[in-house]
């Protein structure tokens, strides 16, 4: 051994001499990955950038205890046919214990139509549960008392049509909005970046976000207004660094419209909540969580002037990514979804959605859906993944990647500011052509065989696996189509109509429109009715697509 | 073939999982072909126009919504009833096996499931205009 050198430089030397694999090392964001990371690679202070769980910049999670006090909550989305259907599954969950209940709305509900649309044909009930009017939402909730569960809707464009619904639905029950506790997605930004479902252009949506944050911060304190969303803008071909810097922009734009609403930030970002994706690169992954943290709390610290300490804690939900499952040996999905809880969990998320393994197929079976659960169990009990908070810290590796993750959220916020906010980068186009750009590259990488998916571009299957598939009946959307005639003869019509005219005079006027929308609601205005209605003074929403 | 080969690729249902069928226009377009992406949210009626002014040879269908078995179907009766039945329709999205012969018998071309590389699909459509 050469004593005249140090460590470092013989390990240097001695990793020169040898033979590296032929592949890019690089995370799916496309950094570059050193063979070895050091204290060198870790700028700042511990104090200041890592610190300690519950304490600013939060970078190690949000609470002091983490999972030692209480494991991640297991939060698993589905939707089923009808209303009624929905409503049995509900009081079995709840007859079992759990008292968080989810809806999901079938595509014509979130693209604000209603079931007997001609765009409807083939959708009605298929991935979630069509709401046509308050009729269906009273029939969701039947026998189910509404100021002791909490509901989370994931809804979007027509957020405050289905937010009245639930009001209204309540009020029937004799329970008062300030009782209510739930959350809606009710991130229209992300709908233009990623998942597209919108109806109005940018501009007057986020005026309806702003009816809506001023009416729940005034009378639903206990509703989490918003759960702003990295996860569709991930699924629709965005890295890492992308996912997390436009979520990230789109909070800080939610932020600002509550300030210019009048409100004071106080009042209602501790209501604001957070939906991330997790895909299979581990550790870009973990690191890509524990910059969330950190940007948030500095940046609604030093920018917004946030007081409260709940203002800055970042709580969010992370779901296994969907775009990761192939559906080439569809088994293996279960293996890829199970690093990816991992990484959530290792990222200190508060709640997680497993993929089920037959996703890439058709909507889950039970069978696949309870190995996703189980899964989840796996980990929280037998990995020892949950016995200390923030496991990673302190990786020279993960820490200097966590670096980077932010590095590059910075670099999108000053271009998203330099064009003049989101809502201007989305007009331009701006995230939806770098999200095609890095989709594009993935997959060229991809059939260049620079990244390698198992059984799909290596180790490809000699035969097509056969596995069940869940089928959804076509009795529900008739049955849906036919209520809702039923309901379009039996209710007053003129006070349809003047409920309608009310919700326009408001819109042209500037005036909150939930007021106005929680009595056409109340009078079974339908849904569609009620966006059309809108649609009139606002306009409708067209994208030039990006490809 | 001289001609330069004219693609629709169409996005129907009203999910927006446009990552897939922008990720096979772009291969189509890098493979030398003309493709007009409609973007999202077309019903049949729309595709079937689209491709008949764009005097079209193929049509592209991304659909991950699950009504694959009811819009197909449509789009192939659509075409019939306009006399352009000779354009190819091939599909591409989360499509259970079972419902892949179903497809295939109603008469579209070829089902690509997720996962599958975009020169499989070039090779497709090179082919089977050839054969046709």
């Amino acid at each position: 051994m050469d004593t005249k050198k140090n460590a470092r430089d013989r390990w240097e030397e001695a990793y020169a001499k040898k033979e590296e694999r032929d592949i890019e090392f690089s995370t799916m964001s496309g950094v570059p990955i050193k063979p070895l990371y050091t204290p060198e690679d870790v700028e700042g202070d511990f104090e200041e950038k890592i610190g300690y769980p519950g304490e600013y910049p939060y970078t190690r999670g949000v609470y002091p205890n983490m999972y030692r006090g209480r494991l991640w909550t297991v939060r698993q989305f589905a939707g089923f046919g009808s209303a009624t259907e929905t409503n049995e599954r509900f009081k079995y969950l709840i007859e079992n214990g759990q008292n968080g209940l989810s809806i999901a709305f079938d595509m014509p509900t979130l693209m604000g139509l209603d079931s007997d649309s001609p765009l409807s044909l083939g959708e009605v009930g298929t991935e979630g549960v069509a709401v046509d009017s308050l009729e269906d939402m009273e029939r969701l909730f039947e026998g189910i008392p509404m100021g002791e569960i909490s509901t989370s809707m994931t809804i979007n464009a027509p957020a405050h049509v289905l937010l009245a619904m639930y009001v209204v639905a309540a009020e029937k029950q004799g329970v008062k909005p300030e009782e209510l506790t739930g959350t809606n997605q009710n991130d229209i930004l992300k709908e233009y970046i990623a998942q597209k479902e919108w109806l109005f252009p940018p501009e007057p949506s986020m005026q309806v976000f702003k009816d809506m944050l001023v009416y729940a911060t005034e009378h639903m304190p206990r509703w989490n207004t918003i759960s702003i969303s990295g996860y569709h803008i991930r699924e629709a071909g965005s890295t890492a660094a992308q996912e997390l810097a436009f979520t990230l922009s789109d909070g800080f734009a939610y932020v600002e419209a509550g300030i210019e609403a009048g409100l004071d930030v106080d009042d209602f970002a501790p209501r604001f909540s957070f939906f991330f994706n997790s895909h299979v690169d581990f550790f870009e992954e973990v690191a890509k969580f524990r910059a969330a943290r950190r940007i948030w709390a500095t940046v609604m610290k030093n920018k917004y002037g946030a007081k409260d300490e709940k203002s800055l804690l970042m709580r969010f939900h992370t779901q296994t990514a969907g775009v990761s499952l192939t559906a080439q040996e569809p088994l293996n999905n279960i293996a890829r979804t199970a690093f990816e809880a991992l990484a959530a969990i290792l990222g200190g998320t508060q709640s997680l959605h497993t993929n089920s393994f037959d996703e890439a197929l058709a909507l889950p079976t039970e069978q696949a859906v309870r190995i996703a659960v189980r899964t989840q169990q796996i980990a929280a009990l037998e990995t020892g993944a949950a016995n200390t908070v923030d496991p990673l810290g302190g990786s020279y590796f993960v820490e200097a990647l966590t670096d980077e993750m932010e590095r590059q959220a910075y670099d999108y916020f000053k271009q998203i500011d330099d064009m003049g906010g989101v809502v201007k980068a989305i007009e331009n186009g701006f995230q939806m052509h770098e999200i095609a750009e890095a989709s594009a590259r993935y997959q060229r990488e991809i059939e260049e065989e620079k990244r390698y998916i198992v059984n799909v571009n290596i180790h490809e299957p000699q035969e097509e696996a056969d596995v069940e598939t869940h089928r959804v009946s076509q009795e529900v959307s008739d049955e849906q189509i036919k209520r809702l005639k039923e309901l379009k003869q039996r209710r007053d019509n003129e006070q349809v109509e003047n409920c309608l005219k009310a919700i326009k005079k408001a819109a042209e006027e500037g005036e909150n429109t939930m007021y106005p929308t929680i009595e056409a609601v109340r009078a079974y205005a339908t849904v569609q009715e009620i966006c059309d209605a809108m649609k009139e003074v606002y306009g409708t929403y067209r994208e030039t697509p990006v490809i | 073939m001289a001609e330069t080969i004219r693609v629709v690729v169409a996005k129907v249902g009203l999910d927006g999982h446009d990552r897939g069928a922008k990720i096979i226009a772009r291969a189509l377009r890098d493979a030398g072909m003309e493709v007009i992406y409609t973007g999202l949210h077309q019903t049949p009626e729309q595709v079937v126009e689209a491709s008949i002014q764009e005097d079209a040879d193929a049509i592209g269908i991304s659909i991950l919504s699950g009504a694959h078995m009811t819009l197909l179907p449509r789009i192939i009766d659509l075409l019939k009833e306009n006399e352009a039945e000779d354009v190819l329709v091939f599909c591409g999205g989360t499509i259970p096996k079972e419902d892949i012969s179903k497809l295939k018998e109603a008469g579209v071309g070829e089902v690509f499931t997720p996962g599958t590389p975009t020169k499989k699909a070039v090779e497709y459509i090179r082919e089977a205009l050839v054969r046709s």
